[in-house]
């Protein structure tokens, strides 16, 4: 079971002026989420840009504050900010984050392998695609929720269902990018690469695996979204341990505090993964973008 | 028909020659292309090939580049044609150095690493500087040049250019027509040229080949002390007569 002991004073009205500190700490816990928009314009524009944000935290609290808004509908940042705190002293996030991230990363892991290797069978190979393509669209078409009852039934309720779970989400829009990818790679270059006498293996290097690259890494950065929700999906049905365990517990309690800062892990850990495939999505297609200098 | 033997080297050291094709053919389903060519090309010859539209003469390029295997006939092609396209087709994703380098082996074929030797192939084309840019960052005419380049590094006994000068703007192409000959001087591959300007084919050429309905229709040499002027007067009456064979009339 898990329970947090909270402070009384965090039930009471905070002291003096809390709004310096509020905005502070709440800030900080929601930066990833304004991070990644670009913004272009000067300055002023980019501080513009944290205003409503900020305006609507505050007045979330003042909310909390006046009784508005209760808090076994909605607990207010301040108190969000001090549960995450107290189960970051406990051990407890760090304990569940790191089981629900190694869930995600082994369903990640082997359906990032498996879309690979079926798309490029499908993708390069006719035959593959006669024999392969047909029963990946007939999964496509499949509700991936709607596997969850089948998968208890056939793996039980520990590890393996969550897991198959995010790995399947994962295969699909990997496989439908990368054949597209293949498929699309133009065969003028295939024609260059014919009469320049390339060896198969340097054909794959110079030519295919950077051709099919653009593709396949936008399908990675959906499969990295599915792979997130499988994983929320997954733990709400049945885990022992995890951010979905914990967020379940504490629905049996009231806590909306601990809910919202397992809801927020879950976007940080998404929005983390995903800044990590657009830096190497940027590295990688360096040809594409560095600017015409002469 | 026969089906198409391309054979490899050693085989037509024989004659001397760099193409030698006899009842060379083909086919796209019904429709007859190329038929009968029979064709040699000596070591170190300039050949154009001239015809209108839909004649078969790029055809006849891709099949001595060995990129057609539909070919009927006897074709012998050079040890090791290397093709200039009508588009530069480089690898985007490579910078120039490397798309020049692409499937060079150590030790195969001049001195120095595969970079070094693209490197110095690049900087004859006249892009020394330029090893690292991507082929988005240069020019037209510099990406045709690349192609140049990543062709003539391979030393090829027969160098194939697929209109290479048609989508260069027109100081462009005169600059790189020029380029041509100076390495065509330097290095001596046998050339043969698809192109449908007489002008660019009388000024690089010494021999012509007209194609018409897939057959060599006209073969004549030409020549001329290089490099030659387009207003040289004997330039100006071939190609007034080509022009006429082509079925154009010059004074319009």
């Amino acid at each position: 079971m898990l329970l947090v002991a909270r402070s009384a004073a965090a039930r009471q009205p905070p002291p003096s002026d809390p709004a310096d500190e509020m905005s502070a700490t709440i800030v900080a816990a929601t930066h990833p989420t304004a991070a990644p928009r670009r913004t272009r314009g000067p300055r002023a524009t980019t501080v513009v840009r944290w205003l409503s944000p900020l305006a609507i935290l505050l007045l979330w609290q003042v909310a909390s504050w006046t009784g508005v808004l209760p808090e076994r509908t909605l607990a207010s940042p301040i108190q969000l900010a001090q549960t995450a705190q107290e189960l970051i002293e406990s051990g407890q996030l760090q304990e569940a984050l790191g089981v629900s991230l190694r869930r995600a990363l082994v369903g990640l892991l082997i359906g990032t392998v498996a879309g690979v290797t079926l798309g490029t069978i499908v993708g390069l190979s006719k035959i593959g695609d006669a024999i392969v393509d047909p029963p990946m669209q007939m999964i496509r078409t499949l509700p991936l929720f709607g596997l969850v009852p089948l998968f208890i039934l056939w793996f039980g309720i520990g590890e393996t269902p969550k897991v198959l779970l995010i790995a399947l989400g994962v295969v699909i829009p990997l496989y439908l990018n990368i054949v597209a990818a293949l498929r699309s790679i133009d065969p003028e270059l295939v024609e260059v690469a014919r009469s320049l006498r390339l060896t198969r293996w340097e054909r794959a290097r110079h030519l295919i695996v950077p051709g099919a690259l653009p593709g396949a890494l936008v399908g990675f950065r959906q499969s990295l979204g599915i792979a997130w929700l499988a994983l929320i999906v997954a733990e709400q049905v049945n885990a022992g341990a995890g951010l979905g365990f914990m967020v379940n517990n504490a629905r049996d309690v009231l806590r909306t505090d601990i809910i919202v800062v397992g809801l927020l892990c879950y976007a940080a850990l998404g929005l983390l993964t995903d800044s990590i495939v657009r830096a190497l999505e940027k590295r990688a297609l360096r040809w594409r973008d560095e600017e015409l200098a002469r | 028909m026969s089906v198409a033997t391309q054979r490899p080297a050693a085989a037509e050291t024989e004659a001397g020659l760099v193409v030698r094709l006899r009842g060379a053919g083909r086919a796209f389903g019904p429709t007859q292309v190329l038929r009968e060519i029979d064709l040699d090309v000596a070591p170190g010859e300039f050949v154009a090939l001239l015809g209108r539209s839909g004649c078969g003469k790029t055809t006849l390029l891709r099949l001595l580049a060995g990129l057609d295997d539909g070919a009927t006939g006897d074709l012998q092609t050079g040890r090791a044609p290397a093709v200039v396209f009508q588009d530069p087709r480089l690898l985007p994703w490579r910078s120039a150095v490397a798309n020049v380098a692409l499937g060079l082996r150590d030790g195969e074929g001049g001195d120095g690493s595969p970079r070094q030797r693209a490197a110095a192939a690049l900087a004859e084309v006249g892009l020394a500087g330029r090893e690292e840019a991507w082929p988005r960052q240069l020019s037209g005419g510099q990406r045709q040049r690349v192609a140049l380049a990543r062709a003539l590094v391979r030393e090829p006994d027969l160098l194939l250019l697929d209109e290479p000068f048609s989508a260069l703007d027109a100081l462009t192409r005169v600059s790189a027509q020029a380029l041509v000959r100076r390495l065509w001087e330097l290095h001596r591959p046998a050339v043969v040229m698809v192109t449908h300007d007489v002008e660019e084919a009388l000024l690089l050429a010494d021999r012509l080949i007209l194609i018409e309905d897939g057959r060599i229709a006209h073969d004549e040499r030409f020549e001329l002390p290089r490099p030659r002027r387009r207003d040289h007067p004997e330039l100006v009456a071939r190609r007034s007569d080509l022009l006429r064979r082509l079925g154009v009339d010059d004074a319009e």
